[in-house]
């Protein structure tokens, strides 16, 4: 790169503080079919660094797509999705993959763990994709696994750990990497009271640590405690409540 | 580019590809295992072909293949199947021959003892021999000594060959051992090994000519001469045989090379070997399949780790490469164990039969390298499927 697109580059980049984690405008996701359905019509959502929201909506309301369209997991119809400053409308396969392994944690409601390696090696995965030596992978995991309190279980299989432990070990993949978002998705959709309760203190205490979180809900009782809350229905946004001031 | 890019690096290609196979360790041996009776079968035919073979030309080196047999052929007139008395020593002209040993037949039969019935002959025959042939046909005494020891002996004796010893139920010659040949009795003073290339002698009793001729009338013309002839000379020296032999009807004279065989009896093998190679390839393609089966089931299991990978940053290349690298390491598995069974059936084998063990590179080589071959290929299709695999499709299962 030329020392010309250098300076190029950081003058069209807004400083971090300005930047938003996630951008979306006039987003429109259509499915094919007759006629085509239209999961997302005409999003527009900024979410900065340092917040945690809640994207809350009953099912079928178009979260899902959301997630994905938000997670780069699928790419918009029309409009743009600015993830950390980055339009992702015009990036190849391989560069999108890049946004995902260096800017986004995910946090799945069925945990995708892989059951035949450790808890510590489940979160190293979290840095595979970023080419990170495996010596440094694995001290950050521990790093990771000791933030979510799961310092003692660093060598045990996913499978021999309760729901709760196991949902911390996903949480601790998705933020190994410093991403500049973590998007979970129902994050406590698989555990009972007690140990939701538990993820969603967690989820609370990483945020206060600074770390930018989107939980997509259906449930309003989760929602209602995060300090900001876009509700979803019929792909279009119904209310958002805005950053606290 | 200042855009983030997706890396994996050549050693977690390595490490993740490894994680399936890993994890599902039963699964991993039985999808190996095809390939490996695959490459099994081919090292193992290979090697033992081989080393059955050298075995074979081992023998056939020992024995030399620059010995001919002249035997009288059927005459045109009905000819009385001998050859003229002089053959033996018309040949033993020519430059090229180095040995001659002429056999005669006698009109006798032999037996035990005089108490066995004469028309009990066992399938043995008698002959008459000079001191020379054993050494002429490079073979040995096992028990005694050659009739040569007793060339000057006013006494008949005789020598047995193997087969013929063990019909007489003669074991050793640790006691004066005598055989009825006609009416006489005749002392035995050795027991011959088997005669690889002439195995007619094997169950022939020998006794000395002159005592052939005055003892039982047998005519002094041979019925076999066995010719050594120089290294190299082989064909050339054949070609003069019938005519020096029997000048007056060479065309009644069969000169043939005993040899010839064996090394028909290598190439014998030979065609054999290819059709167990045949069988080999079959099994290995059948192991491919195998692989490519266990491949598809795995890409149809795994798609959440599929989409979780996309997820965490993972580009449809390197997906594609992991569950490549997975079906070639499954290749490399069934190959590497299928070598080491080849070639273990090849030593046990070889050691039960006394075979020197010969097994030709291109055996485990040629056999490793296609199962890796065999492990890419099978390996194509379901790598692509699962690279193909839409992240949001896989998450959702």
């Amino acid at each position: 790169m030329s020392a010309l697109t250098q300076a190029a580059r950081t003058e069209t980049t807004p400083p971090h503080s300005v930047r938003a984690a996630l951008h979306m405008r006039n987003v429109v996701k259509e499915f094919p079919g007759s006629p085509p359905v239209r999961a997302l019509d005409d999003v527009s959502v900024r979410i900065d660094h340092g917040e945690l929201v809640a994207v809350v909506g009953p099912s079928g309301s178009g979260k899902s797509t959301m997630l994905n369209v938000m997670g780069t997991l699928d790419r918009p119809t029309s409009g743009i999705v600015e993830i950390d400053g980055v339009d992702t409308a015009s990036l190849p396969d391989k560069h999108i993959a890049g946004i995902r392994a260096r800017k986004i944690g995910f946090v799945f409601q069925q945990f995708f763990l892989l059951d035949g390696m450790s808890t510590v090696d489940n979160v190293t995965n979290g840095l595979l994709y970023q080419g990170v030596p495996p010596a440094e992978r694995h001290d950050r995991a521990i790093e990771a696994l000791k933030t979510v309190g799961l310092g003692h279980r660093l060598n045990h299989r996913p499978n021999k750990l309760s729901g709760g432990e196991r949902q911390r070990v996903a949480v601790a993949r998705a933020l190994v990497h410093r991403p500049a978002f973590v998007l979970a998705d129902e994050p406590t959709g698989n555990l009972d009271s007690k140990s939701s309760a538990a993820v969603m203190d967690l989820i609370r205490e990483l945020n206060d640590l600074g770390t930018t979180i989107v939980v997509i809900t259906h449930d309003n009782a989760i929602a209602e405690a995060l300090p900001r809350r876009v509700a979803v229905l019929d792909g279009r946004i119904l209310d958002d409540s805005g950053r606290p001031s | 580019m200042n855009h983030p890019t997706s890396t994996l690096r050549f050693a977690d290609i390595l490490r993740v590809g490894s994680s399936g196979p890993r994890a599902r360790k039963s699964r991993t041996a039985l999808s190996a295992l095809g390939v490996s009776i695959g490459i099994a079968a081919l090292v193992g035919v290979l090697g033992l072909s081989e080393s059955s073979k050298s075995d074979l030309l081992d023998e056939l080196s020992l024995l030399g293949t620059n010995l001919l047999t002249v035997e009288a052929g059927q005459g045109i007139g009905g000819g009385d199947g001998a050859l003229p008395e002089s053959a033996a020593a018309s040949i033993q002209r020519i430059p090229t021959v180095e040995q001659t040993s002429q056999v005669i037949p006698v009109d006798a039969t032999v037996r035990r003892s005089e108490f066995v019935d004469e028309g009990i002959t066992g399938g043995l025959t008698v002959v008459g021999t000079d001191g020379d042939l054993v050494d002429t046909l490079n073979g040995s005494v096992a028990v005694g000594v050659d009739l040569d020891e007793y060339a000057s002996s006013p006494y008949p004796v005789a020598v047995v060959g193997s087969v013929a010893a063990e019909r007489l139920g003669i074991t050793d010659l640790d006691q004066p051992t005598h055989v009825q040949i006609g009416d006489d009795q005749v002392q035995v003073v050795g027991m011959l090994d088997e005669f690889t290339l002439a195995a007619d002698l094997d169950r022939s009793v020998m006794i000395g000519i002159d005592a052939a001729v005055a003892a039982y009338d047998a005519e002094a013309t041979p019925s076999t001469v066995y010719v050594r002839v120089e290294e190299g000379r082989v064909d050339a020296t054949r070609d003069l045989i019938a005519g020096t032999a029997d000048p007056e009807n060479p065309e009644e004279v069969n000169v043939s090379r005993p040899s010839d065989v064996l090394s028909a009896q290598a190439a014998a093998e030979s065609s054999f070997t290819s059709l167990f190679l045949g069988l080999g390839a079959v099994a290995l393609l059948v192991g491919g399949v195998g692989i490519a089966n266990v491949m598809i089931i795995a890409v149809i299991e795994r798609r959440g780790e599929i989409g979780l990978r996309r997820a965490l940053g993972a580009t449809q290349a390197h997906v594609r490469r992991q569950f490549l690298t997975e079906s070639v390491l499954l290749g490399i598995l069934g190959g590497g164990a299928g070598v080491v069974i080849g070639i273990l059936v090849t030593y046990a084998y070889a050691a039960t039969q006394g075979w020197r063990v010969v097994i030709p590179w291109i055996g485990p080589a040629g056999g490793f390298a296609s199962a890796i071959v065999i492990g890419a290929v099978a390996g194509l299709y379901p790598a692509m499927r699962a690279a193909q695999l839409s992240p949001v499709e896989a998450l959702r299962s």
